[in-house]
């Protein structure tokens, strides 16, 4: 598979990133209110990849579960090929030997995608500083939303993709 | 990397076409039925499976080197996340092989509260493999109603512990924390619940004509193959081995309450099915049985030298202080030697190989774990199944990967 | 005299291989049994063949590093009887360069990946393995993780109080 290079420094995400085709037409009425619209329709259905790893999987099943049910918030169907989804919940630690296999899942999604690292191990490690695991999958992957916890609690899920949400649309992150 | 020198794990059926013609398929890691970061090679001969190979290690964390470096008490926080769907029955191996070492003895109440957190995690665990199986083989609403169960035991688990799943509750010695108020009446009330919920889950698979063309006949294994290949749990008893660790070496009390452990013969899959069934409903009667007879008392051994003082004695004695202080700050020194303790988990033996050189820390501790062993034996349970039947098979087996991998 | 099983089985593995069993000794209830590697696959068939002990059932195998001590490994498979709920610890050394001792995979099937998880964590060669690749880690990996001299930590935390510039990024090579 050829040999990974792990970045030091995360990647840069969002308009941070650079102009994409959409917004090189310049911010006049006509491109932002396309620009709302498409977004709107982005933010209102995003539909996750498959990418269970470890414990978090598990409260990310129970996300979809009967108690919190995350397909009130637009993600209906967790689609099990990369190629139909455009948000990757990266749920669990990943270790060395898959880390080939989730950069490969990330390029096989389309644009435009997200990546949200649930739970510790995702975002940091977690409790594992040690040979096996990669430190942070931001190391691989941009990542939009982290979020702590081990394992993060549904809630803090579902909060996280309302904040996806909201930053799709280009909303500040927390509405004051 | 070609290896042609390797043997095959599995005879070869005479019948199937030479190897040359056979076709190599990969399930995973990323795959909706393997159950985690699993990568299984299928030589397939058309449609039917002629071998299994399974690539595991995607999910390896260390932590047999991460327990190296750790207090005994620290380490217990580790010991959740290996088997991360029934996480209390962790923790307890983790502690009874230290208790072993120590020769520690652990009050009753303790035991008792072990022995509910435990079953809790069993019922718990078997209704969520139950879900995701039936996800795998089509039955989407045996998801909803496993979770519908689950998250009133996690609720339960966070009253407790104040954590959902990871509770960490063990502590060498006993348990961290005393049960809170009016805890058993919650249990009370899930325990009254439960058998009709069971009953639930019953109605939608036992005699569904669909569940039982997928499931029976799969993924059989003798007895003497059982042995051979060193299956535990479900697998070994669906098998005709009547092998569980809470009858045959009794542990936190479990020789006080009156419980079966079902036995299958057919060894397939949908014997596997129903034993979990039975086994859930077997937990039930020992969590009504616990709460009868819990008993009262302390709940972690009054050896200063390994528990913790309550925190009312810190204020009055300096003793109380210094053994306060020596535990958090260095943890206590078991002596030297080597152990065993095992534990019955949902997939099995859950086995703790603890070898201490009298430091804080442990020297090595090494896991046995139950999904890696009933793992080895997919070559032999898909052989001469077709491609459907390896999730079917895949899926009976009930394996975690984070228990697998390490 | 009545002798309980744990000395029926040392009497018999003594008077069927004299010079094999090194040491043995009871501690918390768990037998275990040392034994010169020369003898070790005849020793574990006695255990499991011989009506009287039939070890059948393997547990686990596992090696633990010993770094000042030559033979530097302890290589152990831990096994039981299911019917008679006898278990027993069969131990053997492992030696520099080449830390080699016989595969028990023809005695014991199911030592197959524990064999090859001890290969590769703790660099233990079983000769007469029918396949002994690294299973955990990835195939290109160099070095046995579990081995005391095996450093592991994955990156230097960092407080707030520190310098950002200086310090290596790593860099890991699948």
């Amino acid at each position: 598979m050829g040999e990974l290079e792990i970045r030091s420094r995360p990647f840069v995400t969002g308009r941070a990133a650079g102009p994409t085709p959409l917004n090189a037409l310049g911010d006049n009425l006509l491109t932002t209110t396309l620009d709302k619209v498409i977004n709107w329709g982005r933010a209102g259905a995003i539909w996750p990849a498959l990418f269970g790893l470890a414990c978090c999987a598990i409260e990310m099943m129970g996300t979809v579960g009967p108690r919190h049910d995350l397909s009130r918030f637009g993600s209906e169907l967790f689609r099990a090929s990369p190629r139909q989804a455009d948000l990757m919940i990266v749920a669990g630690r990943v270790s060395i030997k898959m880390a080939p296999v989730l950069r490969q899942i990330y390029d096989q999604m389309p644009e435009p995608k997200w990546v949200i690292a649930m739970g510790a191990c995702a975002s940091c490690a977690g409790m594992f500083n040690n040979y096996a695991i990669v430190q942070s999958v931001d190391k691989i992957v941009p990542v939009d939303i982290y979020i702590p916890g081990c394992p993060p609690r549904p809630e803090a899920l579902i909060d996280a993709v309302i904040k996806l949400q909201r930053k799709i649309k280009g909303l500040p992150l927390v509405q004051r | 990397m070609a290896d042609t020198s390797i043997e095959p794990q599995v005879e070869r059926d005479p019948g199937a076409e030479p190897e040359s013609e056979w076709m190599e398929l990969n399930m995973g890691p990323q795959h909706p039925s393997t159950h985690g970061v699993l990568r299984v090679k299928l030589k397939l001969d058309g449609e039917i499976a002629r071998d299994a190979e399974c690539e595991i290690g995607y999910l390896h964390t260390g932590f047999e080197k991460s327990f190296e470096d750790k207090t005994y008490t620290q380490g217990i926080t580790f010991s959740d996340r290996m088997d991360y769907l029934a996480p209390p029955i962790n923790n307890v191996g983790f502690v009874m092989a230290v208790e072993k070492l120590m020769e520690l003895d652990v009050p009753p109440r303790a035991q008792a509260i072990r022995v509910m957190m435990m079953e809790l995690a069993r019922i718990g665990s078997h209704a969520l493999w139950l879900g995701t199986t039936g996800l795998d083989l089509g039955v989407y609403s045996g998801f909803f109603y496993a979770w519908r169960d689950r998250e009133k035991i996690l609720d339960l688990n966070e009253a407790y512990s104040g954590v959902r799943m990871m509770t960490s509750f063990t502590r060498v010695g006993g348990v961290a924390w005393d049960l809170p108020e009016g805890w058993l009446d919650d249990l009370q009330k899930l325990v009254d619940v439960l058998p009709s919920r069971i009953d639930d889950y019953e109605g939608l698979f036992t005699h569904n004509p669909i569940w039982i063309e997928r499931t029976r006949g799969l993924g059989v294994l003798t007895a003497e193959e059982a042995i051979d290949w060193g299956v535990t749990g479900p697998v070994l008893r669906a098998s005709g081995i009547g092998y569980d660790v809470r009858k045959a070496f009794p542990y936190c009390g479990y020789e006080q309450y009156d419980f079966a452990v079902p036995v299958g013969t057919a060894g397939d899959s949908y014997e596997r099915y129903l034993l979990r069934i039975r086994e859930m409903r077997e937990s039930v009667k020992i969590l009504q049985q616990v709460i009868d007879s819990l008993p009262g008392g302390p709940v972690i051994t009054a050896n200063r030298k390994v528990a913790l003082p309550p925190r009312a004695e810190l204020s009055g004695s300096m003793e109380a202080v210094i053994h306060h202080f020596r535990l958090v700050s260095e943890g206590f020194k078991p002596p030297v030697g080597e152990v065993y303790a095992f534990v019955e988990s949902p997939r099995g033996e859950l086995g703790y190989y603890l070898v201490s050189d009298g430091t804080n820390k442990p020297y090595r501790m090494k896991v046995r774990p139950p999904s890696l062993c009933n793992l080895q034996a997919i070559g032999k349970m898909v052989q001469g199944r077709l491609v459907a039947d390896v999730v079917a098979i895949l899926g009976s087996i009930d394996i975690i990967l984070g228990d697998v991998d390490r | 005299m009545s002798e309980s099983w744990s000395e029926m089985l040392v009497r018999k593995v003594q008077e069927r291989f004299p010079a094999a069993l090194l040491e043995h000794g009871e501690f918390r209830g768990d037998l275990t049994l040392l034994v010169d590697a020369t003898k070790l696959v005849d020793v574990a068939r006695f255990l499991k063949e011989d009506s009287e002990l039939g070890f059948t059932y393997l547990l686990y195998v596992t090696a633990v590093d010993w770094p000042a001590r030559e033979p530097r490994f302890d290589v152990v498979w831990e096994v039981r009887n299911l019917d008679r709920g006898t278990r027993v610890r069969l131990k053997t050394r492992a030696a520099a360069p080449d830390y080699a001792v016989p595969s028990l995979t023809a005695v014991w099937r199911a030592a197959n990946w524990h064999e090859r998880e001890t290969y590769d964590l703790l660099g233990i060669r079983f000769d007469g393995h029918p396949n002994l690749r690294r299973i955990l880690m990835p195939d290109t990996w160099e070095g046995h993780p579990l081995r005391k001299d095996y450093v592991s930590f994955g990156e230097p935390v960092i407080f707030s109080d520190q310098k950002l510039e200086g310090l290596e990024p790593d860099a890991i090579r699948g």
